[in-house]
């Protein structure tokens, strides 16, 4: 079979220059194409480089160095030699970036939103976000697995679109080399929004990845870099989408995927010659179609996917996120799904939730305190909800059994719709203390839970009462409950 | 506004972007900035640096060294059928079994490497299976990346000879 197209050269990039140069006579020309540096086996000799010794020569000499950069080297565009690299090839990687990471950060958006950080401190990270909590509203409970949904999709499409965003970032490459380093007080902030880009989205990218395998390396706390690294990637991505999305738009509506070989002078990135900056003037030979490459990176998308969905998805699938923190199973027993924060992380141990344990529900004025026995001899309501961890793994549905939220209100007397402050017994970690809203409260399947799947919880996962609450993140649905407070929220 | 142009280098919608965008990477960059500074520019900007003078040049010359390496061997048992076909097939097929591991390990090193102990205490998981699962995974790529490399080694050989 030797029927494929095989005219590009992927990732043969800069090598072939270094320590050895490789100039094509008469076609190192710069993007403008004003200027041509003659290049002559290696040397660069422009017509304003004088004998050295001359004074006025070496001024010259310094300014067409200025002018033109060094003679060899990653600031030449011959330098570049692979012929996958073209505006064809950045286009299309930069559409399905555009679709991708808009998919990603509007999920990002709603995660926060999620925690209902406007509601209590005790539920914001961030809490000198100021305008950038312009758009937050009070999270639903409907549908029940919106939280998994949304969580789920930006933790596993972030993880995919890893390859997409490397793939980019060698796409482009020359233009990181571009010389002279700044042209005008425009392209000097350009130039410096496209640091927020990319410095941006692989600190968003770094910070989520290492966060999801729960390896804490990064210089803060995960919710504070997170989210404020997003919003400056998001000021240098806006820049970039103003300034090239037309490109982009105008190269794929080109449609000249099925370019010949690229010629002397032609662009085989399916654009015009020259301008882009993207283009070899000197290719070296093909190896691979740029076809090719884009496949390459589609499969390491979707191999990524494919050792990661299966954390999202739970059941029997969860044993196909080969590589994903959460794939593994632990047992098929009624307690036998993931937790975030095991007991003894908590440092709850067994003497804190013995038969001395004992809740502790406040309202307005009121309190009741409560054993595990007198709670379950309250009205029980079964529940199907997951657990949806802000890491991106997720179980399906529980069949939770206890006390609504509501009830407990009730019991206390508070009236109306209330919010609810839950405290955990637990001593370490974040979100010991939450603040519920009271659309959560009100909800009939919102549960101080005493059992799940037909089974008492397990201390792992909260025994002997926990919250679980629909939609909500997971550190929302406290465990190894102490005390609630009902009151205005 | 000629003159600011000139200056500028661009029309003035263009410094209008770049206001509004800077306005917001101030607004956030302030807080990004307002616990550990130093450390969160280093990761910041030292991801910038570090993927591009770094990353970049090593995953090309190991590319690179890797077609030199092909282009002899396919040299040496070079037939009828063409030396550059059978040179970049070689290159690819071990090409993209090995960019596929390579991104696996991009994305899950810490992991592979053997877990955290936060990971190993909150999750209650035992054991390390990742590198083995890895292993195992990048062993099945290369594995198929041969397998499809025979058979389109057998067609293209029969093809030849019933031509």
């Amino acid at each position: 079979m030797t029927g494929e197209r095989l005219f590009g050269a992927c990732f043969a990039a800069g090598g072939a220059g270094i320590g050895r140069p490789t100039m094509v006579a008469g076609a190192a020309r710069r993007d403008e194409g004003s200027r041509k540096a003659h290049m002559d086996e290696g040397t660069d000799r422009t017509d304003a480089s004088d004998p050295a010794g001359d004074g006025l020569g070496r001024t010259r000499g310094l300014r067409a160095f200025l002018r033109e950069g060094p003679p060899v080297g990653p600031t030449r565009p011959a330098f570049w030699r692979s012929p996958a690299r073209g505006p064809w090839t950045t286009s299309v990687l930069g559409a399905v970036l555009l679709v991708g990471i808009t998919v990603v950060t509007v999920t990002g958006l709603l995660s926060y939103a999620a925690y209902n950080p406007d509601l209590s401190p005790v539920n914001d990270k961030t809490p000198g976000k100021g305008l950038l909590g312009f758009y937050l509203f009070p999270w639903p409970t409907d549908p029940h697995w919106l939280y998994r949904l949304t969580q789920g999709l930006h933790v596993t499409l972030g993880i995919v679109l890893v390859p997409v965003l490397l793939a980019k970032l060698w796409s482009v490459i020359p233009l990181f080399f571009t010389w002279p380093p700044v042209r005008s007080v425009a392209h000097s902030l350009e130039r410096l929004s496209l640091l927020c880009l990319v410095g941006g989205a692989l600190f968003v990218f770094a910070t989520g990845v290492l966060n999801v395998q729960l390896e804490y390396v990064f210089p803060g706390s995960f919710y504070v870099l997170h989210f404020y690294g997003s919003w400056v990637f998001l000021g240098g991505f806006a820049v970039h989408l103003a300034t090239k999305a037309p490109v982009m738009v105008r190269t794929l509506g080109g449609g000249r995927r099925g370019a010949p070989p690229p010629g002397p002078g032609e662009d085989p990135g399916g654009g015009p010659p020259g301008g882009s900056g993207l283009v070899s003037p000197g290719p070296a030979p093909p190896t691979i179609s740029r076809a090719g490459v884009l496949g390459m990176v589609g499969l390491g998308s979707l191999t990524l996917f494919a050792v990661t969905a299966g954390q999202s998805v739970g059941g029997p699938l969860r044993a196909t996120a080969l590589l994903a923190p959460r794939g593994r199973l632990s047992g098929d027993g009624p307690n036998d799904f993931p937790v975030n924060t095991t007991a003894a992380r908590a440092r709850v141990g067994e003497g804190d939730v013995g038969d001395s344990w004992r809740l502790t529900v406040r309202g307005s004025g009121a309190e009741a305190v409560l054993s595990r026995a007198e709670l379950l001899a309250l009205p029980q309501h079964d529940a199907a909800l997951p657990i949806a961890c802000v890491e991106g793994w997720s179980t399906r549905d529980q069949e939770w059994s206890g006390v609504r939220l509501a009830d407990l209100a009730d019991l206390v007397g508070a009236a109306g719709p209330v919010g609810v402050f839950v405290e955990s017994l637990q001593r370490t970690g974040s979100f010991t203390r939450v603040a519920l809203r009271a659309n959560q409260v009100g909800d009939p399947r919102s549960l101080l839970a005493l059992r799940v799947n037909g089974a008492d919880l397990s201390l792992d996962h909260g025994y002997p009462a926990r919250v679980i609450v629909p939609a909500a993140p997971g550190v929302h649905n406290t465990k190894w409950v102490g005390r609630l407070t009902f009151g205005e929220a | 506004m000629g003159a600011l142009r000139r200056w500028y280098g661009a029309p003035v919608s263009h410094l209008l972007l770049m206001v509004g965008a800077f306005a917001l990477v101030g607004y956030a960059g302030v807080r990004l900035l307002a616990g550990d500074a130093l450390g969160v520019a280093v990761w910041f900007v030292g991801a910038a640096v570090l993927h591009d003078l770094v990353f970049l040049p090593c995953y090309t010359l190991v590319d690179r060294a890797w077609q030199a390496v092909a282009g002899r061997l396919a040299r040496r048992r070079r037939d009828a059928e063409g030396g550059d076909g059978r040179r970049n097939r070689l290159i690819n097929h071990v090409r993209v079994p090995a960019v596929v591991s390579a991104l696996l390990f991009v994305v899950y090193f810490p992991l592979i490497l053997g877990p955290s102990d936060s990971y190993l205490s909150k999750s209650g998981l035992p054991g390390h299976p990742f590198a083995g699962r890895w292993l195992l995974v990048c062993a099945f790529l290369f594995a198929a990346s041969a397998v499809v490399g025979a058979v389109r080694y057998a067609r293209g050989s029969f093809g030849v000879r019933s031509a």
